[in-house]
C-alpha cells in the first residue's frame, strides 16, 4: 500500500476499481477493498474529508453520538463516547483512517464514461481506466435552492449553508431561515444568540427528541432495529429517501432543539415559503398541519421504541408537548417593513452528477440504483439516504452498506474475469 | 358532508389507486389533467355553471353525466338566493376533498370508517369586497374545519389520517398556497 503523496504520485493507468471521494464512505470502501485484496484507487478533489473541511459551518457537530462514530476496522476509542464530534475532530479521524490507503488527493474527476467494457475516469491529472467505479461523493454536493429564490426582492441577501460559517457572515438585521430540518433549526438557534429577529419558514419536518427514556435517541434507533430496516421493507421508499434530517443538534447541553424551543427563545415560525410576488414573500397556510404531522410521526416513532425500552428496563415513557403554532398565522412578509434583510436557504442538499457521462440518471437527476448497485454494470454508489438501510446516511451506517457493495463488486469482477477468459479461449480455439 | 359506512375498504378501490400511482410514475405525461367548467350569467348575481368533460390520462374524459350548479348570493345581499354563495362552494370543495382523502388514506391503512362528518367555518370581513377598507382582504381570513371521525383506530391514528389527507389534498393546497389565475376576455 502506498501513502497518499499528492497529485503527481500515481501514473494514470488501468486499475480494477476507482473510488470517487475520500469521505467516510469512500475510505470505508477502500478499507474493505484492501481486505478483499482488490486493487483500487480513491480519487479526491481536495484533501481527505474535503466537504467536511470546506462546506460545513463552524459550530456543526455530528448528530450521532461519538460511540456511533465508527468505521470498518475503527471503533470509537476516545474518552467521550456520549459526546458529539465537532468537524475538526472528525476531519482528523478521517485523515488518520486514510493513512496507508491508496488515496490520490487534489484530483478532480471531470468525467466518467463507459468505453469498450471499461470506465474511463477523466481527471485534471489524467485518465484512469477501471473495471468498476464506486461513487462516494455524497448526497450533499450542492445546496438545493428552490426556484422561487429568483422571485425574491433583490434587496434581500440570499445565502445557503455553504456560505454560512458563523453569524458573522450574516448582515445585521433580521433573518428568515427557510427550512426546518437539522440545518435550519441549528442555524436559527445560533442566529438567535446574536439578538436579531429570526423567522423560520416551516414545511414538512422530522421532530425527534435528543434523548428518550434515559438514552440518546440514536441508541434506540439502533437498538430497536429501526435503523437496520432494509430498503426493500420500506413502504414508500422514494418518500423515505427524501425525508429531511431530524430536528437534532449534537449537543448534550441543548437537549431539545425543536420549534417550541426556538419560539421560546424569540423566533417566530411561519408556514413553508410558498412564493414571492410584488416584493412580498408568501407563506403557506399549512403550518398547523405540518406541525401536527411531525408531532404524530414522532409519537409513532417513540411508540415503536417503547417495547424495546420496556424490555431493557429503561425509565418510563416521556411524552412531549405538541408543537405550538401561533394563533394568528403570518401569511405574508414585506422584508423591508418587517426588518428582514437576509434569507438563508436551509432547504436541503442534492448530489452533483454533472461529471457522470453514463446514462443512469432518472428524470429528477437522481441515480437509478438498486440498493447502491447502479443501473450500469460495474457502477456503484455509497452514502445516499436510505440507500440500503435507514442508517445508510449516518457514519456508522456505512459499514454494512459498504460490505454489501464490496461483496457484489467482488462477484462482478470475478464474473467479468471469467467471461473475458472464456472469450479469449473461444478466440484462441482452432476454428 | 357525510361519508357513510361501506363494504370493501371504505368503498375505495385502493388497488386501482395504487396501480394508477405506479403506472403514472412510469408515464408521468398521463398525470397531466385539465379540469374545466363553463358558466353563464343568468340574472342579478345568479350564475349557472356546468361541468362535463375534462382531460386526463392522455385523452378527453367525461363525467357519467353533466353536473350543473347555481351560484348566487343571499337575500341580505339584495340578491335572489338562487344558489350557494361562490365562497360557500369553496367550503364544499374543501370538505369533499379532505373527506375523500380521509376515506382513501384509511382504506390504504386498513382502517374501517363508520362515519366522517365535518363542519366548516370561514371568517370573512366583507369590508374587503365592498371596498370600504383597502387593508382588508376580499377573501377568507381563515377556515376552520372540525372533523368528527368514528373509525376502528386509535385517536392518534385518526389524527394522522386527517393530517395525511390535508397533506395530499388538492383543494387544501389551492387554498393555502398562492396560485396563478389568468383571465382572458372576448378572445
Amino acid at each position: 500500500m502506498t501513502v497518499a503523496l499528492g497529485p503527481q504520485s500515481r501514473r494514470p493507468g488501468t486499475i480494477d476499481v476507482i473510488v470517487i471521494g475520500a469521505g467516510h464512505a469512500g475510505l470505508s470502501m477502500s478499507y474493505l477493498l484492501r481486505e478483499a485484496g482488490i486493487a483500487h484507487l480513491v480519487l479526491e478533489r481536495g484533501k481527505v474529508a474535503n466537504a467536511w473541511r470546506t462546506e460545513r459551518w463552524d459550530s456543526l457537530r455530528l448528530l450521532t453520538p461519538n460511540w456511533q462514530t465508527r468505521l470498518p476496522g475503527r471503533p470509537y476509542d476516545g474518552n467521550d463516547p456520549d459526546g458529539y464530534m465537532a468537524v475538526p475532530e472528525l476531519t482528523r479521524l478521517l485523515e488518520d483512517y486514510a493513512r496507508g490507503m491508496p488515496v490520490q488527493t487534489d484530483t478532480t474527476v471531470t468525467s466518467v464514461r463507459h468505453r469498450d467494457g471499461l470506465y474511463h475516469v477523466v481527471t485534471d491529472h489524467g485518465l484512469w481506466r477501471a473495471r468498476a467505479v464506486i461513487i462516494a461523493t455524497g448526497a450533499c454536493n450542492q445546496p438545493a435552492v428552490p426556484r422561487i429564490a429568483r422571485d425574491l426582492p433583490v434587496s434581500l441577501k440570499q445565502m445557503t449553508p455553504f456560505d454560512y460559517h458563523s453569524p458573522d457572515d450574516v448582515p445585521e438585521g433580521g433573518v428568515l431561515v427557510v427550512g426546518a430540518s437539522a440545518t435550519g433549526l441549528q442555524l436559527a438557534d445560533e442566529l438567535l444568540t446574536t439578538r436579531r429577529p429570526v423567522m423560520l419558514a416551516v414545511g414538512e419536518h422530522v421532530r425527534m427528541p435528543r434523548h428518550y427514556r434515559g438514552r440518546d435517541i440514536f441508541h434506540w434507533l439502533q437498538r430497536s432495529g429501526i435503523h437496520d430496516q432494509h430498503y426493500q421493507e420500506i413502504d414508500d421508499l422514494s418518500r423515505g429517501r427524501r425525508l429531511p434530517s431530524p430536528q437534532l443538534v449534537g449537543s448534550a447541553a441543548l437537549p431539545i432543539l425543536d420549534l417550541n424551543h426556538l419560539q421560546a427563545r424569540g423566533a417566530s415560525i411561519v408556514g413553508r415559503l410558498a412564493g414571492a410576488r410584488n416584493g412580498e414573500l408568501l407563506f403557506s397556510g399549512s403550518l398547523g398541519n405540518v406541525c401536527a404531522l411531525a408531532d404524530l410521526k414522532m409519537q409513532r416513532l417513540l411508540k415503536q421504541i417503547d417495547p424495546v425500552a420496556d424490555a431493557d428496563g429503561a425509565p418510563p415513557p416521556e411524552r412531549f408537548a405538541a408543537t405550538r403554532v401561533p394563533g394568528s398565522r403570518r401569511l405574508m412578509l414585506r422584508p423591508e417593513q418587517d426588518g428582514i434583510r437576509t434569507v438563508i436557504w436551509a432547504t436541503g442538499f442534492r448530489p452533483d452528477y454533472s461529471w457522470l457521462q453514463v446514462p443512469v440518471l432518472d428524470r429528477k437527476g437522481q441515480l437509478r440504483h438498486e440498493g447502491g448497485v447502479v443501473d450500469a454494470p460495474g457502477l456503484y454508489v455509497l452514502g445516499l439516504p436510505l440507500m440500503r438501510r435507514r442508517k445508510s446516511s449516518f457514519i456508522y451506517g456505512i459499514e454494512d452498506d459498504a460490505r454489501d457493495i464490496a461483496a457484489h463488486l467482488q462477484d462482478y469482477l470475478s464474473y467479468q474475469a471469467r467471461r473475458q477468459a472464456h472469450e479469449l479461449y473461444q478466440d484462441a480455439k482452432p476454428g | 358532508m357525510t361519508t357513510s359506512v361501506i363494504q370493501l375498504p371504505n368503498g375505495v378501490n385502493v388497488d386501482a389507486l395504487l396501480g394508477a400511482r405506479e403506472a403514472l410514475t412510469e408515464a408521468p405525461a398521463g398525470a397531466k389533467f385539465v379540469w374545466r367548467a363553463e358558466s353563464e350569467w343568468k340574472d342579478g348575481t345568479h350564475t349557472e355553471s356546468k361541468l362535463d368533460g375534462f382531460f386526463g390520462l392522455g385523452e378527453e374524459q367525461r363525467h357519467v353525466r353533466e353536473f350543473r350548479y347555481d351560484t348566487d348570493h343571499p337575500e341580505i345581499f339584495a340578491a335572489e338566493d338562487e344558489g350557494p354563495t361562490p365562497v360557500e362552494m369553496i367550503l364544499v370543495g374543501l370538505a369533499g376533498c379532505l373527506t375523500g382523502g380521509i376515506a382513501s388514506v384509511a382504506a390504504h391503512r386498513d382502517i374501517t370508517l363508520h362515519s366522517v362528518t365535518a363542519t366548516l367555518e370561514a371568517d370573512m370581513d366583507i369590508q374587503g369586497i365592498l371596498g370600504i377598507d383597502a387593508d382588508i382582504r376580499n377573501g377568507f381570513n381563515g377556515i376552520t374545519v372540525n372533523f368528527q371521525v368514528d373509525a376502528d383506530a386509535s385517536e392518534d391514528d385518526i389524527a394522522s389520517l386527517v393530517a395525511q389527507s390535508q397533506k395530499r389534498s388538492a383543494v387544501f393546497d389551492i387554498i393555502t398556497n398562492p396560485g396563478d389565475v389568468t383571465v382572458n376576455v372576448n378572445q
